[in-house]
């Protein structure tokens, strides 16, 4: 990706396991130009934070000049990536409408098999927070309604939904109000 | 036997990670991808299956060309079903696939259908996924749409088509300019992030064009601007408009400086911090614009949130550097964060502190490193050990306890970056503080017994070599380094032999029985090794005394330029005549472009350098002036200055210039780069007007015969002056030269020539230039010395300052002298101040200068200068120039 000027750019947002494996990745930046270079780099920033508590409140550090944030919730570790003179801020509340995005569409149940269950929610999720490193949305509600919007759309008649896309939207609209 | 119990295990574990992609491999999921070519299509399913296939991708799995041809077709196919779920996810996989040009005609037509459909989510996402496969023969076609979209009411819409809109415009930026009126108007939307969007495209559009950002940003710091995202572009560009427009106005204000001001109190932490830091960023910031800055960060470092703590507090450490007194005001709550659990925190919290502490303060931190160092990165451990390197220069007395932390932490374990930059800060403290050098050699001699890098050991060993001897008792030496004889490989042990040798040259009672360890070392297996000790037994043999042959060998480096060395190898053809070394040009051709790309950064030495002495570039400098004839009785010369640019960054042409001072002469090297690659300069002169430098005369004018494209070359032009005093003037240059066209295609340079000038910034000799930093371990040892005849004392009204960090600081740039045991510091809201300096004044008549300051008023200060010198007459020169200065 070409470089953006002054205009804030991500450089990857990350969801691991456990033991630091991807359950989704997304890169924007060719920093990391090949597979093998992306997984070291995952191990490297896993085992460097792992050992932290960003159970509460996000955490941050310095890596090989990338400012990474995180944030850890069950099995699962939430990473945002950024260029060393990034605004930390901006970083932390792109994470943040992340990690809430998820935590609505997986309707509070964040764990590593809820995710890869509903691994077509989170991509489209990942699709709706950055596009090519440039920041699209950061609040975590919105995000997960634009995820989910699909559902409940009035153009399309609603014979042609099924029964159980219904019902999901029924139960999507039901948990945001109570969450909201 | 183990069987059952393996298989047990992997029974459970499937329970416990039970994954839908359990076993999932691509040939599998790339059969399952025929469902997309049901005449019935089951969007559930088709959705499923697009799952797995960017799940493979998203686990690294590729898919070959003709895979993902494949796939990519049949996915086209899916456009025929309604329901939304599956056409989000056929987006999806599109952008991951990437199609190649002419795969992407296919689904032009459908996703342009969508592009204008009446569903918000399929135009938003349409016209993303179109821009991201597109090549510049369509974008023409969808132009139209794009630009409709940019203001679309949906902010959906809209930030789909400005994003996409940033990422065309580096592919094709005249297409996208052609938007500026709709960008323009989305600027003003309502919606948040299409405000953001749309600023950062319009800033883009327009960021070579200076005068449209500066209007740009007029407006907007007038206006509101909603999205705190948007708000911090603003920011930037603002401080961009306020670099680049350079000047303070007449009143002394900055502008803008008050928009940003006002920014450190928005409701969003974001722009806070963002204003913060561009504020301390801001070119040659003064206190008094840091303080409201400084203000908001100290609070964010009581923050609960580590990102907060994090941000605010590296913001802090970088204005510790320039600005330590800024920030001494939050030193009680930094001292707090030593203990933080993020790690990366205390470490910036522990750098800064080291930074603008005082030396009662340096125990008790070396105390509270020493228990978190094991726990960070080797990264932050550097910068630990650079904190604490400066830390020992500003306070010499307390060499002891860092120079044990030091070695201490060389013990441990760590990679060799790390282990460099230990080893570096010891050579340097040895070389800077004469009370640390035995404690520091043994130190390093205890770590070459036990050092996995070659490379530092082979460093130690030389430095060894130089210091060793000439410490009270060297023969302690000998056991570490003959011990390498033994047990290493041939590269160190090649070292340990040299070192020995030159223990043996410069101690007289220890040659006999170097004599004998360097015959053992006769029988070794390397004939490098070998080779050495033979060499070394038959220079340095027989029972003469050692003459000043064998010294110089052993000592003296070598006064070639190693580069023309090489050349001159490579030209040397084999024949009867043998290579002569004196044949060998000691002219510099050119300097590494490495050393003009960082001006102003000091030589920090180290292991490279020589270790004691002047350092690596004046001795440098010092060759290449000896080396000219025209200079050679001249002497050696007293100080060379830092580079002075004499030209703006990025011009056609780039000069800057070294002042060396010589006891009756002064030598301009102004050093030239040509930054044109059409151009061949020659006959390059500088003509200098001493018009304005009464008591100099030029004498000699050494021209550059030629200055092609980015080679940089020296031209030399030297002055009398009245011998030993601090002579000042001023000096206006013009570059003259004839300038030849370059053909860039062949390289070759056109006959005739143009004569040509340029003309360069002034440049002044000052009297700071004639005294040398050199500072002393103990300020009142060296005072109470020093014959108190000498003393000269008087008293000065400076006049109304900034503060009294201020005027400490004129003071110290105008004489140029070192501040000891850093007092350079001036304590917050101090009414008193005393600074002691210390130097060499030309002649090598050594100088102290005890200031003390005071307030007098509100603004007005006052300050009493005593002298003490070794010459009365300095004492009487240095106040000559506080008060002319």
């Amino acid at each position: 990706m070409a470089p953006n000027g002054l205009c804030p750019s991500i450089k990857n947002i990350l969801l691991l396991d456990s033991e630091g494996k991807r359950v989704a990745v997304k890169y924007y930046s060719d920093d990391w130009p090949t597979n093998s270079s992306k997984l070291a780099f995952e191990k490297f920033v896993f085992t460097k934070a792992v050992k932290t508590n960003a159970r509460t409140e996000a955490e941050i550090t310095l890596l090989e000049n990338n400012i990474v944030v995180y944030k850890f919730v069950q099995d699962l570790h939430f990473f945002v990536t950024g260029g060393d003179d990034e605004n930390e801020l901006t970083l932390s509340s792109v994470l943040q409408g992340f990690f809430d995005a998820v935590t609505l569409l997986l309707r509070s149940n964040v764990d590593k098999s809820e995710a890869l269950e509903n691994l077509d929610l989170i991509l489209l999720c990942l699709d709706e927070i950055v596009d090519g490193g440039i920041i699209l949305e950061t609040n975590g509600p919105l995000i997960a309604e634009k995820v989910t919007s699909h559902n409940m759309d009035a153009d399309a008649p609603l014979s042609e939904q099924t029964l159980t896309q219904a019902w999901a939207t029924a139960r999507d609209t039901f948990t945001r109000t109570l969450l909201t | 036997m183990a069987q059952p119990l393996i298989k047990k295990d992997d029974d459970r574990d499937d329970e416990d990670n039970y994954s839908p992609f359990l076993g999932i491999e691509k040939g599998a999921v790339l059969q399952e991808a025929r469902v997309f070519n049901d005449p019935q299509l089951d969007a559930r399913r088709c959705s499923q299956v697009i799952t797995k296939l960017l799940y493979l991708l998203n686990q690294g799995e590729t898919f070959t060309k003709v895979e993902a041809t494949e796939v990519f077709f049949s996915v086209t196919k899916l456009f025929q079903s309604r329901d939304l779920g599956l056409r989000r996810m056929v987006y999806l996989i599109i952008k991951e696939l990437s199609p190649s040009a002419d795969e992407v005609i296919i689904v032009t037509s459908s996703l342009m259908k969508d592009m204008n459909s009446k569903t918000d989510m399929y135009r938003a996402n349409a016209i993303r996924v179109l821009c991201r496969i597109t090549d510049g023969t369509l974008l023409t076609q969808i132009e139209r749409y794009l630009k409709q979209a940019i203001v679309d009411k949906n902010p959906v819409v809209a930030s789909a088509a400005l994003v996409s809109g940033i990422h065309l415009l580096q592919t094709n930026p005249e297409i996208v300019k052609r938007w500026s009126n709709e960008v323009q108007e989305a600027v003003q939307s309502r919606a948040a992030l299409v405000q953001f969007h749309a600023l950062a495209l319009l800033h883009q559009i327009r960021q070579n064009d200076r005068l449209a950002v500066s209007k740009l940003v007029t407006s907007l710091t007038r206006g509101s601007v909603r999205s705190p995202l948007a708000q911090c572009l603003l920011i930037r560009y603002t401080s961009q408009v306020i670099r680049e427009s350079g000047n303070i106005t007449q009143s002394g204000e900055r502008p803008f400086y008050d928009f940003l001001e006002s920014c450190l109190r928005h409701k969003s932490e974001m722009v806070i911090f963002e204003a913060a830091k561009a504020i301390t960023d801001l070119n040659g910031v003064t206190s008094r614009e840091l303080t409201p800055a400084i203000t908001v960060l100290q609070l964010f470092l009581s923050s609960s949130k580590p990102v907060l703590r994090f941000a605010a507090v590296r913001t802090l450490n970088k204005v510790a550097m320039t600005h330590p007194m800024a920030v001494t005001n939050c030193n009680i709550d930094m001292e707090s964060l030593i203990s933080d659990q993020n790690r990366s925190i205390a470490t910036l919290a522990i750098t800064t502190l080291l930074k603008t502490g005082n030396e009662s303060s340096v125990d008790r931190l070396m105390k509270q490193i020493t228990n978190f160092m094991s726990d960070i990165a080797d990264e932050f451990k550097i910068v630990v050990v650079e904190a604490i390197r400066s830390l020992c220069l500003k306070f010499p007395l307390k060499y002891r306890s860092l120079m044990n932390f030091l070695s201490n932490i060389l013990r441990e374990e760590g990679g060799f970056d790390y282990k460099k930059a230990i080893v570096d800060s010891i050579v340097i403290l040895i070389r800077d503080i004469p009370d640390a050098k035995e404690s520091g050699l043994l130190h390093l001699c205890e770590f070459i017994e036990d050092c996995e890098f070659t490379y530092l050991s082979t460093q130690i060993l030389h430095f060894l070599g130089i210091e060793g001897p000439k410490t009270l008792d060297p023969s302690k030496y000998i056991r570490y380094i003959y011990n390498r004889v033994h047990l290493e490989n041939a590269t160190v042990r090649a070292s340990a032999v040299s070192t020995l040798a030159k223990f043996g040259a410069s101690v007289d009672g220890l040659k006999p029985r170097i004599f004998v360890l360097l015959r053992r070392c006769l029988f070794d297996s390397d004939d490098e090794v070998r080779d050495r000790a033979t060499l070394y037994l038959n220079t340095l043999g027989g029972d003469t005394e050692i003459d000043n042959d064998a010294k110089d060998f052993l000592f003296g480096s070598l006064d070639i330029p190693l580069v023309n060395l090489e050349t001159s190898l490579k030209k040397y053809e084999p024949s009867e005549e043998a290579f002569d070394i004196n044949l060998v040009p000691k002219e510099v051709k050119s300097q590494p472009l490495a050393e003009k790309k960082a001006p102003g950064k000091k030589p920090t030495g180290g292991l490279g350098a020589p270790p004691s002495g002047p350092p690596s570039t004046v001795d440098s400098y010092e060759k290449q002036l000896l080396s000219i004839p025209e200079f050679a009785n001249f002497g050696k010369p007293f100080k060379s200055s830092a580079p002075v640019e004499l030209t703006e960054a990025e011009t056609e042409y780039a000069v800057n210039v070294v002042k060396h001072i010589f006891d009756t002469h002064v030598v301009f090297q102004y050093n030239c780069t040509n930054t044109i690659p059409e151009q061949l300069l020659e006959d390059v002169i500088v003509v200098v007007d001493a018009s304005e430098a009464e008591e100099f005369s030029q004498v000699i004018s050494k021209p550059l015969r030629s200055l092609p494209y980015d080679s940089p070359g020296q031209i030399f032009v030297a002055f009398e002056k009245p011998e030993g005093l601090p002579t000042s003037g001023k000096f206006s240059n013009i570059l003259r030269f004839i300038v030849k066209e370059v053909d860039p295609t062949s390289g070759e340079a056109e006959d005739d020539g143009v004569e040509d000038e340029y003309q360069l910034e002034d440049l002044e000799v000052v009297a700071a230039d004639y005294i040398l930093k050199v500072g002393v371990s103990n300020f009142r040892n060296a005072w109470e010395s020093m014959d108190p005849d000498s003393e000269r004392v008087d008293e000065y009204g400076l006049g109304p300052r900034e503060g009294l960090s201020e005027a400490v600081n004129t003071v110290i740039t105008l004489l140029g002298m070192q501040p000891c045991e850093g007092t350079e510091v001036v304590p917050p809201n101090s009414r008193s101040h005393t600074c002691l300096l210390s130097g060499v004044f030309i002649g090598g008549v050594k100088v102290l200068v005890r200031l003390s300051f005071g307030l007098d008023g509100a603004k007005d200060v006052a300050m009493k200068l005593a002298v003490r010198s070794d010459d009365v007459t300095v004492s009487d020169a240095i106040h000559e120039i506080v008060a002319s200065g």
